[in-house]
């Protein structure tokens, strides 16, 4: 299992340290150390050989190397480490076993998670700010290298920074219960004058299309986030056009199929919270479940079928002889004409020895970015089915440098209020059977957020 | 308030203000000074002389501060063993707090001080903590008996906390269950005899109830756990799929690969037939892809290990090429992992898409994946033999961009398509000799070396191009010169005349001017080679090389089902078995896949990919003799001895036949010396009949006039080689009829009886028409001589060369392989006459590159003659022709497939060598036409 834990900042500086193992670093020295701890500093040798070794290794070979990091596991003398990375700071687990490596990463995200949700953005500051309080949620969440339960909706209640002073017998059986419990994400007693839930369907639409319009690749991840102020312990039930649902309830009524069957979405695959009864969703593909207090991600999803694409980008380059470059990019707008798409992005790579850009745009606003290596067209709101173009003459400079420009692809951002891959909510039901409310007192909001994720056209 | 200002004291005597804080009466100051000492420990400082001061704090009500004392201590008690027992006592109490958090946090605290003087006064609360009533301090008790284990695993099992553990396995709290299964796992690992775990169906079960509770973490020590079990019948393996399944669709990645670890692991229990078996490989294709969409680290993990499966199931994934096309801003790792993939799903439905993504990779700025694109391209040609040709020419459009690294790379695939299509390419070789002086590394220089060595007959300067490279001999690395040693020697076998100087040059440069073992042992080999037998020289360097296969990247069967067994964890993500890189005994337990049931073998092996083939299997390109004579009785043999039977068999059995004397029962006693002339044929895939009548003259009088020639007995498998038994043979056709004239030797001291005989598929269907009949029992020293009537209308398979034909012979004592190649002439029938007409009309038909010219020499034959002597083995004189003084005779043959075959031989009265033309639309038989006409004609 996980034998350590350090974070460092980009200097490669140690702000945490926590080992939960002896043999991270060298076994052999430590033991050594202690033996012969009648010298007069036994207790700087010890922690010098044991933990130093692999915090050093680490530093060195990783953050210090000259080299692009080229994998997120290294084995540096039988210890491997793990690491991520968030804005400059680095997070990294050691371990000489052969553990679960996907949950050591997994355990990482998690862990960053929960310090985001108690302190915001992950920065040098903000960890040394809190930096007992790390240790605090590091001996709760991982125990002996195994992570524990690492919902912040459950840490949060015994996991405080001014630390808890004094609870009540019942209070401390509760919590207990709650972190051990088979609802480990909801405490009990949860009371709201108003019972109120919001629904976002976020989506991340990818593209990779070739200069001729020909889709290479294209696939929708969704997003289903719950903000939820419930009251009690209440039992959901969410539904949406998935096609096996339909095509199964539509056993019934053939009529309703044809109806429905064209709205209905294929759903390649999808995952949930931990809140889902996964087994019952494998045997009756029915989303139920208990939700936490506050907002989580209910599920996440992929389609690859019948994917509308909100822009399509035609790209035509030119080169004018060596030094000069001939740009025209079209967008054109894809959905319906009373919706509205905002933020606009259009980012047009240059080469590494341009000189000078001239751009002309119909719409938006161009501007040549020389420390990006690229033309950066925005537009702030374009509806649907619509045009728009921009031309750019771009001057180089002329190099000996035989190696051709690679002509990175043209990439686009943009957010459409609409779900592209076509899903829709059906319902979203609350039983609470011992408090006194019903389905038809909850207030419920529900919003559809497409964005471009990888949005790549090749030129 | 922060409490970054901690880390920024940095001033002289901190220690001492330190101590005086720590012991001062205000709570908030005590509290702030022990928050100074971790953040100093933490920044590496030794603050371990505070000790006793910080060890004072640890009696407070206050919880934030008793956590920072226990973090403190579990840094230092090893340090300060003896006054770490100072907080025994307090941990004692701690233990029967009303409070289960503190409980809790004081047993898990004490686990982790690894002091043996601490440990004798944990056990005692520790066996408290296993049955409080508190699940939250059960959990806690269930991991601190791993650590315990740890310090001193003996106490452990004395003091018989491994039987409370199991008990926690039914505990009714699903995290208790968890945290018990991880900490006995561990346990296990370190005692891999023990049966600690002991898993059968009731505590499965118990298991699986609990995954549907538990948190993610839980889930996957279950299912790790889980994997392990080896379920007693298929039917026990398919219900505990069925309830892991759903678990495909969690969140957390890492239950997702555990998840498919066990699956993966169960599935090779279910028979393929069943539907289930189809519908859980339908159901583990998506939950795969969505791994790609989580973040690129984890990503990794996810590619490394679909890498595995691949190899191993290929069928899961062969639809989903698309998902590992390599994005523009993938962290690099996850570019060169999905490269792999792409190559390894790569087939010929999808190639043109993988190949056009290919090209787009190789003008990327990443020089690594540049390079693996252009090898990948590489691959592709020699995985898929459809794309070779378009992979080539994308080759050479990459190697037109000149870009240095992109071209070096080109050559050194290029070398390898040449490896398995050789003959094929060569066109290309030009283009590659005009970026020779780009080279600067030395894998590329050597495959360039290699090529220029292989093709040097058809390049022109190859004798120029290696003198190049000889310049600077010592300066090469020992690839390239090694290389460059071969190529020449090559070059010289091949011409000769030319290259006696530069032959001489770089044997002495190997042999005596330089200290590399390796390159002087090889110079010294080929110098002894050159210089005592030129011909045996031949055969050596320039014998045909076995084909290579895209299964040379592959993973070698027995370690990847062993990394099948570690999915998600380390050692799936390296590759390697945990032995490679966990120390000591832990872990390193060997794994291996459950063994399928016999019901599900037969169904699974003709299907399964090369991957599944089982251990041991080479791959088809290099066939394994033991498999295909294996097959010839369908009789399940032990490891066939029998040798390479192909073209080497002749040589070898040649020599057999020297020392055994086996010949002397064929020539009559005549003192056998190998005549000069017996070095001559360079022709290895000569008919061994014909080599020997060749020697034997005095022998042809054998064959009957009737029917076409009949080359005299040869001797297919010597007594010492077969137990005594020895077969010599011949092949004859008369009146279209093909018979194999057999002579059976009984050499040992035993009686044999019961022969049968059988042949392997052939290229012409050979087949015996008649079972082999013995009458009698062959005794000792007797021989028997049968003519077995032969047909064509058995199995085809194309062998090589052509013509071997591989034999089985069962008698009482064992069963005997040999292999023969048959005279091609055996095969001509007897309508092989065209028509004029049709003759002329079929030559202009064949286009000329089929084409094949060959000399006869020694054979002073007038037209007449040869004419008539070919006509008698089925050779047809179509029409005749004088052209300056030359005769010219066009034949016809038909060969008992339907093969037509063309000729035009042109005799020169006076010229002992005439000339053979050959056309025909199978151009891969000419060769051995060639072959049956010397033999016919010098006979």
């Amino acid at each position: 299992m996980i034998g350590g834990l350090f974070i460092y900042n980009h200097k490669g500086e140690v702000l945490i340290s926590r080992v939960y193992r002896d043999d991270i670093g060298s076994r052999q020295a430590a033991d050594s150390a202690v033996s012969s701890s009648s010298g007069p500093f036994p207790g700087e040798r010890l922690g010098g050989s044991m933990r130093r070794n692999a915090v050093d290794a680490f530093r060195v070979n990783v953050i210090h190397a000259r080299q692009q990091v080229r994998s997120p596991v290294t084995n540096i003398a039988r210890t491997s480490f793990f690491h991520v990375k968030r804005s400059n700071i680095w997070l990294a687990a050691v371990t000489k076993q052969n553990v679960n490596a996907a949950m050591v990463f997994e355990f990482l995200y998690k862990m960053c998670d929960v310090m985001a949700a108690y302190f915001g953005k992950i920065s040098e500051e903000n960890i040394k700010n809190n930096f007992v309080l790390i240790y605090e949620l590091l001996d709760e969440i991982l125990d002996f290298g195994y992570p524990q339960n690492s919902e912040t909706g459950a840490l949060k209640t015994f996991i405080t920074q001014q630390g808890i002073k004094s609870q009540t017998k019942e209070e401390q059986s509760q919590i207990t219960s709650q972190v051990t419990g088979q609802i480990g994400w909801r405490r009990e007693g949860i009371k709201y004058r108003r019972n109120e839930l919001f629904l976002d369907v976020l989506e991340s639409v990818n593209l990779l299309m070739s200069p001729q319009g020909q889709v290479l690749s294209a696939h929708v991840s969704g997003r289903v986030v719950m903000k939820s102020y419930l009251s009690g312990m209440p039992e959901c039930k969410f539904g949406m056009n998935d096609k096996i649902v339909i095509e199964k309830q539509g056993k019934g009524t053939a009529d309703e199929t044809s109806k429905s069957g064209k709205q209905s979405i294929a759903i390649d695959d999808c995952t949930f919270h931990q809140c889902v009864r996964l087994s019952k969703f494998d045997s009756e593909r029915s989303i139920s479940f208990i939700p936490p207090d506050g907002e989580f991600e209910l599920m996440r999803y992929r389609t690859t079928k019948d994917i509308i694409l909100p822009f399509r980008v035609i790209p035509l380059v030119r080169e004018v002889g060596r030094t000069k470059l001939e740009v025209k990019v079209v967008i054109k707008s894809n959905f319906k004409p009373s919706l509205l798409a905002q933020k606009i992005e259009v980012r047009i790579p240059t080469p590494l020895n341009t000189s000078g850009v001239q751009v002309i745009c119909m719409k938006g606003k161009a501007k040549y970015k020389a420390s990006e290596n690229a033309i950066v067209w925005k537009i702030k709101r374009m509806a649907g089915m619509k045009e728009s173009q921009i031309s750019a003459e771009i001057e180089l400079l002329p190099t000996n440098d035989k190696k051709k420009w690679a002509r990175p692809p043209i990439s686009m951002n943009f957010e459409v209020p609409f779900a592209p891959s076509g899903l829709k909510v059906r319902y979203l039901k609350v039983f609470e059977p011992k408090l006194n409310y019903s389905d038809h007192d909850v207030i419920k909001w529900v919003r559809y957020i497409g964005r471009s994720g990888i949005y790549e056209t090749r030129c | 308030m922060t409490d970054s200002k901690y880390f920024t004291t940095t001033k002289k005597g901190e220690i001492f203000e330190l101590k005086a804080e720590l012991n001062s009466d205000k709570k908030e100051k005590k509290k702030e000074a022990v928050k100074k000492v971790i953040a100093s420990m933490t920044v590496g400082k030794d603050v371990s002389a505070l000790f006793p001061d910080v060890v004072n704090c640890m009696q407070t009500d206050n919880l934030e501060l008793k956590k920072l004392v226990y973090l403190y201590l579990m840094n230092y008690a090893k340090s300060q063993p003896d006054m770490a027992i100072m907080a025994v006592n307090t941990f004692v109490k701690d233990c029967e707090d009303p409070n289960p958090l503190i409980r809790a946090l004081a047993v898990r605290t004490m686990g982790c001080i690894r002091v043996d003087k601490i440990t004798e006064y944990l056990w005692e609360p520790l066996r408290k903590c296993l049955k409080d009533e508190d699940p939250y301090v059960r959990k806690t008790a269930a991991v601190c008996v791993a650590k315990l284990h740890d310090i001193n695993a003996q106490l452990v099992e004395d003091q018989g906390f491994l039987d409370t553990l199991k008990d926690l396995i039914s505990d009714s709290n699903p995290m208790v269950v968890a945290n018990a299964v991880a900490a006995l796992s561990e346990i296990a690992e370190s005692h891999p005899s023990s049966n600690l775990l002991d898993l059968n169906p009731q505590s499965i079960n118990k298991l699986l109830t609990a995954l549907n509770e538990c948190t993610e973490w839980g889930q996957i020590f279950i299912l790790d756990c889980l994997a392990n079990y080896m379920p007693k019948d298929d039917r026990e393996a398919q219900s505990i799929c069925e309830r892991v399944t759903p678990r495909l669709s969690h969140a957390n990645s890492a239950v997702v690969l555990s998840a498919v670890k066990v699956l993966m692991k169960f599935m090779e229990m279910l028979s393929k037939d069943l539907d289930y078996y189809g519908t859980l490989l339908k159901k583990l294709a998506p939950p795969l892809v969505t791994l790609l969409s989580a973040e690129p680290e984890l990503q990794y993990v996810a590619l490394r290990n679909i890498n595995l499966i691949v190899q191993k199931r290929p069928e899961i994934l062969k639809h989903e090429m698309k998902v590992f096309f390599v994005k523009y801003n993938d962290p690099i790792y996850v570019k060169l992992e999905k490269l792999d993939i792409m190559i390894r799903l790569a087939s010929q439905a999808n190639i043109a898409q993988v190949l056009a993504e290919l090209k787009e990779y190789a003008t990327e700025v990443d020089v690594d994946f540049v390079r693996k694109a252009v090898r990948a391209i590489g691959r592709c040609a020699i995985k898929v033999e459809q794309s070779a040709e378009r992979c080539v020419s994308t080759l050479l459009d990459l190697i037109q961009t000149k870009v240095n690294y992109v071209v070096q790379e080109a050559i050194v695939v290029i070398k390898d398509i040449f490896r398995k299509y050789p003959n094929k390419y060569e066109s290309v070789i030009a283009t590659l000799c005009e970026n020779l002086d780009s080279l600067d590394e030395p894998e590329a220089r050597a495959a360039m070396i290699w090529i220029v060595g292989e093709y040097a007959e058809r390049i022109d300067n190859a004798d120029e191009l290696l003198e190049s490279f000889l310049e600077g001999f010592h300066d090469e690395s020992t690839q390239v010169q090694l290389q460059l040693l071969t190529a020449i020697v090559k070059l010289f076998l091949k011409k000769p005349t030319e290259t006696q100087e530069l032959v001489q040059q770089v044997l002495s440069l190997a042999t005596q001017d330089s200290d590399n073992p390796d390159l002087r042992d090889r110079g010294y080999i080929y110098w002894r080679l050159l210089s005592t037998d030129p011909v045996a020289a031949k055969e050596v360097v320039l014998a045909e090389k076995p084909l290579i296969s895209e299964e040379t990247d592959l993973i070698e069967p027995t370690l990847l089902d062993e990394l099948i067994c570690y999915i998600g964890t380390l050692a799936s993500v390296y590759h390697k078995p945990p032995s490679a890189f966990v120390e000591g005994g832990r872990g390193v337990v060997h794994k291996s896949l459950p063994p399928r049931t016999a019901s599900s073998e037969s169904a699974e092996s003709p299907e399964t990919a090369p991957t599944g083939a089982p251990p041991g299997e080479q791959p088809d390109v290099i066939p394994a003799q033991g498999d295909l004579l294996g097959d010839l009785l369908n009789l399940d043999l032990g490891p066939p001895v029998s040798g390479p039977p192909l073209a080497t068999s002749s040589v070898q059995m040649g020599a057999v036949d020297l020392l055994g004397g086996g010949l002397d029962s064929l020539i009559g006693g005549t003192n056998f010396v190998a005549p000069p002339t017996a070095a001559v044929p360079a022709n290895l895939g000569a008919p061994i009949g014909s080599g020997l009548s060749d020697l034997f003259d005095l022998t042809s009088g054998v064959g009957t006039l009737s029917g076409s020639y009949v080359a005299p007995k040869a001797v297919w498998l010597p007594a010492m080689k077969a137990k005594g038994l020895e077969i010599s043979g011949t092949f004859t056709r008369q009146v279209g009829s093909i018979s194999m004239d057999l002579q059976l030797t009984n050499k040992a001291l035993q009686v044999m009886t019961d022969f049968a005989i059988q042949f392997n598929r052939n290229s012409f269907g050979l087949a015996p028409a008649a079972p082999l009949q013995v009458h009698a029992p062959l005794s000792p020293n007797q021989t028997v001589e049968i003519s077995l009537p032969l047909s064509t209308v058995g199995s085809v398979m194309k062998m090589e060369p052509l013509n071997n034909l591989q034999v089985a012979v069962k008698n009482n004592i064992d069963v005997f392989y040999f292999s023969t190649l048959y005279p091609l002439h055996i095969l001509f029938v007897e309508d092989g006459k065209m028509d004029r007409q049709m003759f002329l009309a079929t030559w202009k038909d064949i286009p000329n590159e089929n084409e094949a010219q060959f000399q006869i020499r020694d054979c002073p034959l007038n037209a007449e003659a040869a004419s008539s002597k070919l006509q008698s083995s089925n050779i047809f004189t179509v029409a005749k022709r004088n052209v300056e003084g030359q005769d010219m005779l066009y034949q016809s043959l038909k060969l008992t497939n339907g093969i037509w075959v063309l000729a035009e031989l042109r005799i020169q009265p006076g010229n002992p060598s005439c000339t053979l033309s050959l056309k025909c639309r199978a151009p891969e038989v000419s060769q051995h036409v060639y072959q049956a006409y010397e033999t016919i004609l010098k006979n």
